[in-house]
């Protein structure tokens, strides 16, 4: 791994001390104005990884043959590539209609299940395909009693499409595992977004989140299910997810007072 | 009413004046998305010979968003100053372009019909104005406002430091603090956002940058960016709020989705007031806004996203803030694809405050997943700075860890300052200079952090 403050461990660094109070790119050494190259490449190699986050593709059959046994089905957004989905967020909460066909045919051989889980490539598929499978199988552990849907990997998919999905699939609260927007420190964070009988149209309030999941930085994979597990008891014993959920689930992110969307 | 013009023999017809708007644009995602703008670059350049003759009357007489159901349309409507529209109430768009790019149109000339102009007349202006008008039209208007400060003087370049931490470390935000304030940064504001939005959180936080600000008595003021409605707490229950922040959009249904209303953003400036906290002067707000916050609240109505940015700006005058700015290319890729868009836009909302006569900045700035890199800040940020924005966001080494996006370093601030000859705000530069933080050039010395009285800033418990 690259580190993350480019100029640690430099002898004579006067802020050694102070580089483990933040993650920030705090002091970085000067040329006239300028930052010095090694701090400008160090950048340019973080947000390459970020942008290379971004644009990879998920290899389903991969996530696929992790989460065997479990079975599993592919499908994908009306999106048709990537710079479409960044583009038109709107395709990327829609399966197309080979997907919808293929959802319906699972839910009339099968009876409803309890939850169906979703991992959707979101905007960092190295984050899916990194943390999904593992996170699957230690929420499995935790669910005794709860009939579980085949998973259903989407790709160019944005959180939304997980509720056409479930809908489709006639689960009572679907749980989508999806890669967040890449930073320039973390490439590889997981969000969760768990809705109580999906349906196209939910709102973002009608939803539940637990995100930054990546390790060894983040909410690691175990706290992570554990957390899952406990929202998706309490959805289905309060019939809801969303705000009325508010006060048991992780603390709003601040940034709330800017305008971020949900992969 | 509909709107029409002929090019090369094809007839367009533009069904109404949202439509017209949308489709003399320069093209953006937001607009596509929203399924607004010119489905052809020949249907935009024959909206534009459309909208050129538009008299600024007409746009004045026709609501975006009706009067009844909208309270930032009243707003516009109930404020409008006549007296200052006379100067230009004859022109046409077109007119009124040529006009504020003619040598008559100067500082003082521009400062007088500000309250005459509409957002609605400043966005259609603009999209009749290359990026070389919107920069000349900003650089001859100056907004200067007060607190502890004086920002957007002729001359200046003040900066907001946004010392943000993932977990609200007080440590980290106290260091990242003090690695700004040793580039000369933070005359604007030194303005976290918090990752917690509590009220318990913010008057931790603000108390933390309260005491450092005084106890080396920094002219500058400190802000805590948490929703209006917690800073109103904060400040009943003696909480050190210099300045009210807000997230604002230009409808009243995308303000209702932030949470917001007039009268709550009047009840915060009120309580900020009371507590007669500035030295200098007493503006007491701090706004952001951005292209495409109001599609993303499904809350356009039917509005381009440029234009509907500018009705913000009526919001933002209406309280006299002390700091405005538009978080351009913050919003993500489905609003502004790349850098030439985002490059725009950010010029744009620049002119178009300015115009109004609101002390505007900017964040400089992209998201991973948009088609932008360092670069094309570089080009922003110069461009910025040459038509006079009023402050610009730094952040460590340009990388906010805590929103996970990139804006503008410390080290660019300086790279400006010595590109154009433009400083701090004067009481501020004053502070630097006390503090020996200057060499003789006015240049910010290379110090480290055990630097004289700053020193005690990052210690475990300073």
């Amino acid at each position: 791994m690259v580190e993350v403050a480019p100029a640690a461990d430099l002898p004579g660094d006067p802020w050694a001390s102070l580089r483990d109070a933040t993650r920030a790119r705090i002091g970085l050494r000067r040329t006239g104005d300028a930052q010095v190259l090694d701090d400008v490449l160090a950048f340019q190699h973080a947000h390459a990884r970020a942008r290379d986050a971004v644009h990879a593709a998920l290899d389903g059959a991969a996530l696929a043959r992790a989460v065997a046994p479990h079975p599993s089905l592919q499908v994908r957004s009306l999106a048709l590539d990537r710079p479409t989905y960044l583009r038109r967020p709107d395709l990327g909460r829609r399966p197309d209609l080979a997907s919808l066909a293929a959802l319906s045919q699972l839910a009339a051989t099968t009876s409803p299940p309890d939850v169906a889980f979703v991992a959707g490539d979101g905007l960092s598929a190295v984050a899916v395909q990194r943390h999904a499978a593992r996170l699957f199988h230690a929420c499995l552990l935790r669910l005794h009693g709860w009939r579980v849907a085949p998973l259903v990997i989407a790709t160019q998919a944005r959180v939304a499409l997980a509720d056409e999905v479930g809908a489709a699939l006639g689960a009572s609260l679907v749980v989508v595992m999806i890669g967040e927007r890449p930073g320039l420190s973390v490439a590889d964070s997981l969000g969760v977004y768990l809705t109580w009988a999906p349906r196209a149209g939910r709102r973002d309030a009608e939803r539940n989140c637990v995100s930054n999941i990546h390790e060894p930085d983040g909410l690691g994979i175990e706290a992570a299910a554990d957390r899952i597990a406990w929202l998706m008891n309490a959805a289905r014993r309060l019939q809801l997810t969303g705000v009325g959920l508010k006060d048991a689930s992780p603390p709003l992110s601040g940034d709330g007072q800017r305008v971020r969307l949900s992969p | 009413m509909a709107y029409s013009s002929s090019l090369d023999g094809t007839r367009y017809r533009f069904d109404d004046l949202r439509t017209l708007l949308a489709a003399a644009s320069p093209a953006r995602s937001g607009d596509s998305l929203a399924g607004l703008g010119a489905r052809s670059d020949a249907e935009r350049v024959a909206a534009r010979y459309a909208l050129a003759d538009l008299p600024l009357r007409h746009i004045l007489d026709t609501a975006m968003v009706p009067y009844e159901s909208d309270d930032v349309t009243r707003l516009i409507v109930d404020s409008h100053d006549t007296v200052a529209f006379a100067p230009i109430a004859h022109l046409t768009v077109g007119g009124f372009r040529d006009w504020l790019l003619s040598h008559a149109a100067d500082e003082a000339t521009l400062a007088a019909i500000a309250p005459g102009v509409t957002p609605e007349m400043a966005a259609a202006a603009s999209k009749l104005m290359r990026n070389q008008d919107l920069i000349r039209v900003a650089s001859k208007i100056r907004v200067v406002t007060r607190f502890r400060n004086t920002i957007g003087l002729r001359g200046t370049l003040a900066s907001r430091l946004q010392p943000n931490h993932p977990t609200d470390d007080m440590r980290g935000i106290a260091v990242s603090t003090l690695d700004g304030l040793l580039y000369g940064t933070g005359d604007a504001v030194i303005g976290v956002n918090p990752a917690t939005d509590s009220v318990e959180n913010g008057i931790a936080l603000l108390d933390m940058l309260d005491q450092v600000r005084s106890q080396y008595g920094i002219p500058t003021q400190t802000c805590v960016l948490t929703h209006v409605t917690n800073t109103i707490e904060i400040i009943a229950r003696g909480g050190a709020v210099d300045l009210v922040f807000q997230s604002i959009a230009g409808t009243e249904d995308a303000n209702r989705s932030f949470g917001v209303s007039l009268a709550v953003l009047r009840e915060a400036q009120d309580a900020a007031l009371s507590l007669r906290r500035g030295t200098l002067g007493d503006n007491v707000m701090y706004f952001e806004t951005g292209q495409g916050a109001a599609l993303s609240a499904g809350a356009h109505h039917g509005i381009d996203q440029q234009t509907v940015e500018a009705r913000a700006y009526a919001v933002a005058r209406a309280f006299r803030p002390l700091l405005v700015n538009t978080v351009v290319g913050f919003i993500g890729p489905e609003y502004l694809y790349d850098g030439k868009q985002i490059i725009r836009a950010g010029l744009e909302d620049h002119f178009c405050a300015k115009l109004l006569g609101v002390p505007m900045g900017c964040d400089v700035c992209y998201t991973n997943h948009a088609e932008a890199d360092q670069d094309d800040m570089d080009g922003l940020m110069t461009l910025l700075t040459v038509a006079g924005v009023n402050f610009l966001i730094v952040v460590p080494g340009a990388d906010d860890v805590m929103l996970s996006y990139q804006s503008l370093s410390f080290h660019d601030m300086l790279t400006l300052r010595g590109l154009f000859g433009v400083g701090p705000a004067p009481e501020f530069a004053d502070w630097l200079d006390r503090m020996d933080m200057r060499d003789t050039d006015g240049r910010m010395r290379l110090l480290d952090p055990q630097h004289g009285r700053l020193a005690r800033l990052a210690s475990p418990h300073g």
